[in-house]
């Protein structure tokens, strides 16, 4: 499995703040102040890849997941907090 | 686009909406009331027959484009883009009109759908036509129902639409306009956000690409079908043709909704709105997502967001809450925080815990208790884009600004001293819900 390109991301709605996924992967994660995985803003290097691997398997309630076009992903959100227009 | 036979009143001799002039939505009705169907048709003539073929949909949908339609409910996309999105997949995509206007201290949408219902049911027919939708949802608040509903039952009188338009009542929450939620409101009853992807132009309403469009902005398509790009890029700027409602509350003579000329100084908006009724704090733009201003700052600049960005604003959904200079811009900041973060659709940790604790700590500074803006900062920063909508950062957006704006009110309330006098309730709140 390569690693170009994969980022982790958090269904946030389905997170519950368990926190495994920062216990077993510390480089590329750690917890808000409510528990909540906060993933550092950078593609998985190859070295990390297995421990992505195994933090995305521990999670209880399959929030954690990888995100194979994670950069082009995070350019298309809109940016501004308005509604529905 | 704008041929004779699509424009009646044109036969008469002047077009009844001349270009460059105003108003466009918000005709002045001197009988008041709702503007029935005869007296629509006879006041903007038809809409154009749309044809059913994929080379009218393009033609009309590049008119569109060129005509340079923004969202209206505070996001400011692109109509022709969101047009394009969900007519590019194989299943027929839906149409809901978002009216819900959750907002509490917008009134917009109501005061359209109140006086020109048929303006933006002719825009969620005309839009369901373009994508190919056979049916076009119609979710407007409640204080306007009836009369939304009476205007659909003359039009399926008149045998008019050739979709079915289907008008309900939105979620009583601030969260229930937002997109995804709204999905979720027509779906199931349920008013909640979703997690993205899927985007709801791909997968939306019972898994059909969606198109969820404001109703000011249905309007504005509706007008293009009639009168076309040129003709509705005469008012506005070139970045940001057209025109827009605004909601003018707090210190002006005449609160309401006004529609303006877009890039029209924002001083000149509260003229409108009857001219000052007191010396002013600050200015909220936008809603309340939006940015607190000062008013020398902000009153000399256009009303666009190319004007407003140069104080780190944006016209947002169209409020100006204008903030007399004897109330507190750092309670009213802190009652608005409370009230969003009740109003989180509690399904993510950093908007439900986050919130709660940002607006305890925004509390604490209206009410001098404490101030620790380290503490204050670091929770915004892990609050700001870590939701599955957008929530979060749109209450963050207005904290960060209030903290700019009214820094030596801050110091002042460290100090044990407030320079309101009254108590805070400019910027309406409606009463906490029960968990």
């Amino acid at each position: 499995m390569t690693a170009a390109g994969a980022r982790l991301r958090v269904d946030m709605i389905a997170c519950d703040g368990r926190g495994l996924c920062a216990e077993v992967l510390p480089e590329l994660i750690t917890l808000d102040d409510w528990g909540f995985p906060i993933i550092v803003d950078r593609d998985i290097p190859p070295g990390l890849m297995a421990g992505a691997n195994e933090a995305i398997r521990l999670c209880p309630l399959l929030a954690l997941q990888l995100d194979r076009a994670g950069a082009n992903a995070a350019a298309q959100r809109t940016t501004s907090p308005g509604r529905a227009g | 686009m704008n041929t004779p036979d699509t424009c009646s009143r044109e036969a008469d001799g002047e077009p009844v909406l001349r270009a460059g002039r105003l108003p466009r939505l918000l005709p002045q009705r001197l009988g008041g009331g709702p503007a029935s169907w005869v007296e629509h048709r006879a006041r903007y003539g038809g809409l154009p027959v749309p044809g059913w073929d994929e080379g009218w949909r393009g033609r009309f949908v590049a008119e569109v484009g060129r005509a340079g339609l923004t969202g209206r409910g505070g996001a400011s996309f692109p109509t022709a883009r969101k047009l394009r999105a969900v007519s590019v997949g194989r299943d027929a995509p839906t149409v809901i009109a978002n009216g819900t206007e959750g907002e509490p201290a917008s009134a917009k949408d109501k005061v359209l759908l109140a006086r020109e219902p048929h303006l933006v049911l002719d825009g969620a027919a005309l839009a369901a036509h373009l994508v190919g939708a056979r049916q076009a949802f119609v979710v407007v608040h409640e204080a306007v129902r009836e009369i939304v509903d009476r205007a659909a039952a003359e039009r399926r009188q008149a045998r008019h639409d050739r979709v079915r338009l289907k008008v309900m009542t939105g979620a009583d929450r601030f969260v229930g306009g937002e997109a995804s939620a709204l999905v979720n409101w027509v779906g199931n009853g349920v008013p909640l956000p979703t997690a993205t992807p899927p985007r709801i132009s791909e997968r939306g309403l019972d898994g059909r690409p969606t198109l969820v469009q404001n109703v000011e902005t249905l309007a504005h398509l509706a007008l293009i079908g009639r009168y076309g790009a040129e003709w509705f890029r005469s008012l506005g700027t070139a970045a940001e043709p057209g025109s827009m409602l605004v909601t003018v509350i707090g210190g002006v003579r005449r609160p309401g909704v006004y529609e303006i000329d877009i890039g029209q100084p924002t001083g000149e908006i509260l003229e409108l709105a009857g001219g000052l009724a007191a010396p002013l704090s600050a200015l909220l733009i936008g809603g309340y997502f939006g940015t607190w201003a000062a008013p020398e700052a902000v009153l000399p600049l256009p009303f666009s967001a190319d004007g407003l960005s140069t104080v780190g604003a944006s016209p947002g959904a169209g409020l100006i809450a204008a903030l007399s200079a004897d109330s507190c811009g750092l309670a009213e900041s802190a009652r608005v925080v409370r009230y969003l973060a009740g109003e989180s659709a509690g399904q993510c940790g950093p908007c439900v815990f986050g919130l709660d604790a940002i607006a305890g700590a925004l509390e604490d500074v209206a009410a001098g208790r404490s101030f620790r803006p380290d503490l204050l900062r670091r929770w915004m920063g892990q609050v700001d884009g870590r939701g599955a909508c957008h929530h979060p950062d749109g209450a963050v957006r207005l904290i960060r600004s209030a903290l700019r704006v009214f820094g030596a009110e801050i110091d002042q309330h460290a100090q044990g001293w407030c320079s309101g006098s009254r108590r805070p309730g400019v910027l309406p709140v409606p009463p906490r819900r029960r968990p």
